[in-house]
């Protein structure tokens, strides 16, 4: 077998020198009732090619973003990832490097988290940022939490253009408590949270861009909140946004969470995929997650180290503000490195040509008759009302080779309202022929 | 340090990183703030004329402020980054509980593939069936390894799944009317996050003291069962690398009195293919595809972390799931009736999934069990070469994949666990792990895995032999002031925890060099 050194005579060389008789005897504390006490009925090992071809044919029966026109988003993104990202996340010293705990040879990892949070706060607005959460789902449910443990108060309002997801995930976190509250579904983008604001909320949630491509108001939801002495958790799940609009730090946001897929990772069917979290500098002892800080060594060269580590699990143990150990390291090089090949100049062209290529989706859409476009502001993503139930309509364009985006209904099954509601993303790799093609067939489909 | 208008370096200043490279090839390398700025850029991109009508007024007016490199800028700056890290591929990573295997290349080819790694969650079920395909494909290797009647594939790391567990554990004695069970149990040995999770439930956390043998008592854990327990959290084999002798005792008494047996499955590695947690009595266990099953660390995530899960607990897995449907296979995205619902948004760790797959194929069942008995061999051929030199707190059974000592070996001698494994790192390895499991004193807890050769493992066990004999012979200096060969000697952890630093500003000189 690949994978194992030992040949058979030094696995004897070796119990020899153990002094056990062979290998079952190093098992001695298994109850004999269940040591190989069985067969297993598994497939026998098998060579590189063999497992390549099994592998091959799986992913052949899926059909890949770039088969054809794709619009699908709803807080995943498919946008391009330089060759250079992924080449340097499988060097072995990153790839195959464990959590940095020994600084001392953990240096790369250590300095690229502290480079990842100056890049997270900077493009939030945020003082701070952690290391990384798993991804922006759990991430909202740690910012629920954190706002509960520095306010000392237990409401929650969620905003009715939540990611329905996001919601459920928080829902699964704060299980059976009476103190949540999840407003319901928003996609014109109407307002309705500065309503439910009171001296018992801890915090609010709110998305922007919303699930359904709305810009929201944050500055009226900060002023808001802050003025029940509530916290606003601001949620982002299309990051690249941030490089066209403004930074939830400079309107009021006390917890910024966003999902970092867009940048510098790959789609993956919905994971792994990268949780951010910023926050004020007066917040970060309630922060989850790992966080990097500098520091300096016994000769006084700079080093960085992992820190404030009495918040976490394997220190604290039940009193850690989190559960969280292993997070999303490798995502988080991923996009790091991606961010850093944009800069700044690269970042806002970036942002600029996703929302002006769904500038010329959302004009296209408009004029397919019996669509309307719900939107007035987006950044990347919209939604359309269309004649016909969207999951069915959806299916026969998919049958055309055409990805058209995300029918609500998968995710709000039980909303009848919404049943002819379809969201789309476009991005840098959306093509003028991909939006012609799709307003086409949307045109044939629904006459 | 001087800096140029755009906050670059420019010249030889006193900060040690303005002008050093380093020495040979250990590089030191500046922060990418520092070398780079807003204007450079190493992706090309058409520059677009947009109108802000639909952008509400919320465009960005705060400044960024940030820095970018071109391609070969960026290129060697994380070359010369990674260049200051150890790695598995490097050299041995002897960390217990963590299970340091070698990452297998073609996972990550299998990984890359468009079909895995360019579809989205929300495309139509339709045009992912081989997606589908291949989670029903690892659930069956997962529950047949553990003979289980379910698996919840979608937690993103060990200890996600340990809070699945635990809320499946809880959402099936709510609807059986148990709510009341407010306790759990969690042996003194187990890892940091069993307690933190039972508590992020809401659970009180009763420790169970340890044997002086370094198990668990089955009498000790009758004696804690009452009606309010809601579980046990026991790790098997547990964290002296001991497996727990009297396991399916515990799970009898534990079911007994009404409760479920959660298993922490980290250290699944030493028993895959030999022993199955479903015939021990477990109710829930998460298994981390990234120790286990070779998927990389990646220097801290991601991870992967399904839970499989007994007959009763079943009905309680979150969505989404698979099943078989008329037309293929289908996704259960909404929870119907009882159930708890969802713990992540969409699938869980595709990419994780396609990498330990590809492993399991690779190895097959005969493949998955020599390498369970070959990682146990490691651990007790390191403990009995090294057992005359280092102390060995619980010597009466065979360990399983992990070596355990204590640090009675240094007695008198000045030298700490912590100084005696940063000097390994002078020697070119990772040091152990130290200090857990809290159970014994100055714990040094050795994972060789199945990967290291005996040349690597004699190499290492020479290497241990002859710091602890040097530290028996009074050379403290050469570990107090370990390492000396690193990127970076030891590091001010006060100091960083004192005044945190977490991100980088502009120097203040710079800022004025620019007004």
């Amino acid at each position: 077998m690949r994978y194992l050194p030992h040949s058979e005579a030094e696995r004897a060389e070796m119990l020899g020198i153990i002094g056990a008789v062979d290998i079952d005897a190093l098992f001695s504390a298994v109850p004999s009732r269940a040591l190989k006490s069985f067969d297993l009925g598994l497939p026998a090992h098998s060579p590189e090619f063999m497992v390549e071809a099994h592998m091959k044919a799986l992913a052949a029966k899926n059909h890949a973003g770039a088969d054809g026109p794709f619009f699908v988003g709803a807080g995943a993104y498919r946008h391009h990832v330089p060759a250079t990202v992924d080449h340097l996340i499988q060097r072995s010293e990153f790839l195959t490097a464990y959590t940095p705990y020994q600084p001392e040879i953990s240096q790369g990892t250590l300095q690229m988290l502290f480079e990842f949070q100056t890049q997270v706060a900077k493009i939030t607005g945020m003082d701070v940022a952690n290391a990384s959460l798993y991804d922006g789902s759990t991430g909202t449910a740690e910012a629920v939490l954190m706002a509960r443990r520095l306010t000392k108060r237990n409401k929650i309002v969620l905003s009715g253009g939540l990611h329905p997801h996001y919601r459920d995930v928080v829902k699964a976190y704060l299980k059976d408590d009476a103190d949540l509250e999840c407003l319901s579904a928003s996609p014109e983008g109407q307002g309705d949270i500065l309503d439910h604001i009171d001296e018992q909320t801890a915090a609010i949630v709110v998305q922007t861009p919303d699930f359904y491509g709305h810009l929201r108001n944050i500055k009226t939801a900060a002023d808001a909140a802050h003025a029940k002495g509530a916290l606003l958790i601001v949620v982002i799940t299309e990051v690249v946004s941030l490089g066209l609009l403004e930074a939830p730090g400079a309107l009021g946001a006390d917890i910024v969470v966003a999902e970092g897929q867009s940048i510098g990772n790959a789609l993956n069917f919905g994971g792994p995929y990268l949780g951010l979290m910023a926050t004020r500098k007066e917040f970060i002892r309630q922060m989850p997650g790992r966080l990097c800080g500098e520091t300096v060594d016994t000769e006084g060269q700079r080093g960085f180290v992992l820190t404030l580590s009495t918040r976490e699990q394997h220190i604290r143990r039940e009193k850690a503000t989190s559960n969280i150990c292993t997070n999303s390291g490798l995502c988080a090089l991923a996009f790091s490195i991606h961010m850093a090949l944009l800069g700044e100049a690269g970042f806002k062209r970036l942002a600029r040509l996703n929302h002006a290529n769904a500038c010329k989706l959302a004009d296209a859409l408009a004029g397919v008759q019996g669509v309307e476009v719900l939107n007035k502001s987006f950044f990347n993503e919209m939604t359309i009302r269309t004649r016909q139930p969207a999951a069915e309509l959806v299916e026969r364009l998919a049958a055309r080779g055409i990805l058209a985006g995300v029918p609500v209904s998968r995710l709000e099954p039980d909303d009848a309202s919404i049943a002819n509601l379809i969201v789309l993303a476009a991005t840098e790799l959306t093509t003028d022929g991909d939006i012609a093609t799709l307003c086409a067939a949307l045109a044939e489909e629904l006459q | 340090m001087s800096m140029n208008n755009q906050g670059r370096p420019t010249g030889t200043g006193t900060s040690s990183y303005a002008a050093s490279s380093g020495s040979a090839l250990l590089p030191n390398e500046p922060l990418l703030f520092e070398i780079g700025d807003i204007e450079h850029s190493g992706v090309d991109l058409p520059e677009v004329e947009i109108s802000l009508d639909r952008l509400g007024g919320f465009e960005r007016k705060s400044a960024l402020d940030l820095a970018g490199l071109t391609e070969p800028e960026a290129m060697r700056h994380y070359v010369r980054l990674s260049r200051l890290n150890h790695s598995i591929d490097s050299g041995m990573y002897p960390l217990g509980s963590c299970t340091m295997k070698h990452n297998p290349r073609l996972n990550e080819k299998m990984a890359r593939l468009p079909g895995f790694s360019d579809i989205h969650p929300l495309q139509p079920v339709s045009t992912v069936q081989g997606a589908l395909e291949l989670m029903e494909e690892l659930s069956h290797w997962l529950m047949t390894l553990t003979n289980t009647a379910a698996v919840a594939l979608t937690p993103k790391a060990g200890a996600h799944g340990e809070l699945l567990g635990m809320m499946a554990i809880k959402a099936a004695q709510e609807a059986a009317g148990q709510s009341h069970r407010r306790i759990v149990l969690v042996p003194e040995s187990a890892h940091g996050t069993n307690p933190a999770t039972a508590a992020f439930l809401g659970y009180l956390v009763k420790p169970i003291p340890a044997r002086a043998d370094g198990t668990v008592d089955v009498q000790a854990v009758k004696d804690a069962l009452s009606p309010d327990v809601a579980a046990i959290m026991l790790t098997n084999p547990n964290t002296c690398g001991l497996f727990e002798p009297q396991v399916i005792e515990i799970a009898e008494a534990v079911h007994a009195a009404g409760a479920f047996f959660y298993c922490d499955g980290a250290n699944f590695n030493a028993i895959m293919g030999v022993v199955r947690p479903g015939d021990l009595g477990i109710d829930a266990m998460h298994i981390n595809l990234h120790k286990t099953f070779s998927t990389p660390h990646g220097g801290g995530g991601p991870g992967a972390g399904p839970v499989v899960l007994s007959e009763a607990l079943a009905p309680f897995a979150p969505v989404p799931f698979v099943r078989k449907g008329e037309n293929g296979l289908e996704l259960v995205e909404h929870a119907e009736g009882s159930a708890l619902g969802r713990v992540t948004a969409f699938h869980g760790q595709m990419g994780m999934y396609v990498r330990a797959l590809t492993y399991m194929l690779s190895h097959g069942g005969d493949g998955l069990a020599q390498a369970a008995q070959d990682a146990v061999l490691n651990a007790n051929y390191i403990k009995a070469r090294l057992a005359h030199a280092f102390s060995v707190p619980f010597g009466d059974y065979p360990t399983m994949h992990e070596a355990l000592f204590d640090d009675s070996f240094l007695q008198g001698t000045g030298v700490t666990t912590l100084d005696f494994a940063k000097a390994l790192i002078d020697e070119g390895f990772h040091p152990m792990t130290m200090y857990f499991p809290l159970v014994v004193h100055g714990a040094m807890l050795i994972e060789p895995t199945e990967s290291e050769s005996k040349q690597t493992l004699d190499r290492f066990c020479d290497v241990m032999e002859e710091l602890a004999a040097d530290a028996k012979a009074g050379n403290k200096e050469r570990f107090t002031s370990a390492p000396v060969k690193a990127p970076r000697r030891r590091l001010d952890e006060t100091r960083a925890a004192r005044s945190p630093v977490l991100r980088w500003e502009r120097p203040v000189e710079a800022l004025k060099a620019a007004e």
